[in-house]
């Protein structure tokens, strides 16, 4: 399968890339790792008129720590994400998540920006992300813009991004002590993209209650879901058994799966709920060691 | 067109392609080197992995024009001619292949793992070649051939190869 014809350009630096994205709209489209959008041009499901490939641009493979925030280069790819020992300390969630990413080869092309800007319900990173209250920083002709992870997606292949905008990096606060994340997704083999996807992050305070809670889940609605009632039913308590099980019952309802080869929409939200007990344990087991 | 300049074994090759040439295609229809295999064409199967500067890559889903100015391992490069890489006697030695048709996207990827971890698990092996399907083997004498490669580079005793009887 071969792609429909286009124009390449690679530019060196932020601006050009911008110029070429203000001065070609819609005919253009960012090529990062890459691995979502050739399979769909050589599949004839996108056929951009022109490629602009940002890999060339400097300084946008950072992962570092400032001010109390994380900050991720658009480029980072999703093996460096996998053995960043910074990630590792604040977000043990990043090596659950790599690890159900594609495959090796895949995650050595794969960039965390890409995943988020394709803008695909089904893609991981996006519900780890609102697990994590991410920032989306977009750059473009006026200079950068913050955009909260919850206004970043709006529908099918559709974010916030504007014309002449690139996703250039993403900003996560560091968590406070006595926080740690999980996340799980079941795949029916290895790279497939998930039935359903619990991405959760709590923290606890020195009782054992829960004072902050962010759960996204993944491929289970049009757009990366926040399940804020399971959120809501977290804060406040201890968890105990009858806690998590509500905060699961209501991530179940709150969803919209669709039936598919994947499995019927009652499977998914139930797969949800199961998930959700699983990722919230997994989690506040990880604070208390 | 674009001019690129690839260098593929440690031969640079500077030529005119078309945008849209997939980076398996210039391997394997440009420079004729095919011991690269396409095999489901959609980033699943591991065939037409090779190394882009170092890292495995599945070559059918990189655009050649991505690899300007990089350097590419393709199976035809894993040892000097009529000699054997590791991985390719370990390969022959423990019979880690039947048709032979995901093998050279197995060694390549195998030999990045190797280069990253010399002394990995076996549940590190079978995670590692996770993207690389094999439809013969049922994989055990492929975890077999990269343990045996794993051994001779780190220059200890070889394991056995003498096959398992269930």
């Amino acid at each position: 399968m071969i792609p429909a014809p286009f124009e390449y350009d690679a530019p060196t630096t932020l601006e050009e890339a911008i110029g070429l994205l203000q001065k070609y709209g819609d005919e253009a489209k960012i090529l990062s790792g890459g691995h979502s959008l050739i399979p769909m041009m050589k599949l004839r499901f996108a056929s951009p008129e022109r490629l602009i490939d940002i890999n060339g641009i400097a300084g946008l493979s950072h992962i570092s720590e400032e001010n109390g925030t994380v900050k991720i280069g658009a480029l980072v790819r999703e093996v460096e994400a996998e053995h960043s020992d910074l990630l590792k300390k604040h977000f043990p969630i990043f090596e659950d998540v790599t690890h159900l990413i594609a495959d090796p080869q895949v995650r050595n092309m794969g960039t965390l920006g890409g995943n988020l800007a394709h803008g695909d319900a089904a893609n991981d990173h996006p519900a780890v992300m609102i697990a994590l209250g991410a920032t989306v920083i977009a750059t473009g002709p006026d200079g950068e813009r913050a955009i909260p992870i919850d206004e970043f997606f709006y529908g099918f292949y559709m974010t916030a991004l504007q014309h002449g905008e690139i996703l250039t990096e993403i900003q996560i606060p560091v968590p406070p002590a006595g926080t740690s994340s999980a996340y799980h997704k079941l795949e029916r083999k290895v790279g497939d993209y998930a039935t359903a996807g619990v991405a959760v992050q709590l923290t606890l305070d020195a009782n054992g209650v829960c004072t902050a809670a962010g759960i996204g889940l993944t491929n289970v609605n049009p757009v990366p879901l926040r399940a804020a009632r399971s959120e809501a039913a977290l804060i406040g308590k201890t968890l105990t058994t009858e806690t998590i099980a509500e905060a699961a019952k209501y991530a179940s309802e709150d969803c919209s799966p669709s039936s598919d080869l994947r499995g019927s929409e009652e499977y998914k939200r139930d797969m949800v709920a199961v998930l959700v007990k699983r990722m919230i344990k997994k989690a506040s087991e990880r604070i208390l060691i | 067109m674009k001019e690129i300049t690839i260098t593929v074994n440690g031969t640079a090759h500077t030529l005119q392609v078309e945008n849209r040439l997939l980076l398996v295609h210039f391997i394997r229809e440009v420079l004729n080197l095919t011991g690269t295999h396409i095999g489901c064409d959609t980033s699943s199967c591991g065939a037409c992995t090779i190394l882009l500067n170092g890292k495995s890559v599945k070559s059918c889903t990189v655009l050649a024009v991505q690899a300007n100015g990089k350097e590419i391992q393709t199976v035809e490069g894993l040892a000097p001619e009529g000699s054997l890489h590791p991985l390719q006697e370990g390969f022959k030695e423990n019979h880690g292949l039947h048709c032979g048709f995901c093998t050279p996207g197995m060694m390549m990827r195998a030999s990045e793992l190797l280069q990253n971890n010399p002394n990995p698990t076996e549940d590190e092996i079978r995670w590692g070649i996770s993207g690389n399907l094999c439809r013969c083997t049922g994989y055990n004498n492929i975890v077999k051939a990269i343990q045996y490669a794993g051994a001779k580079i780190r220059g200890e005793e070889l394991p056995s190869t003498e096959p398992e009887f269930v």
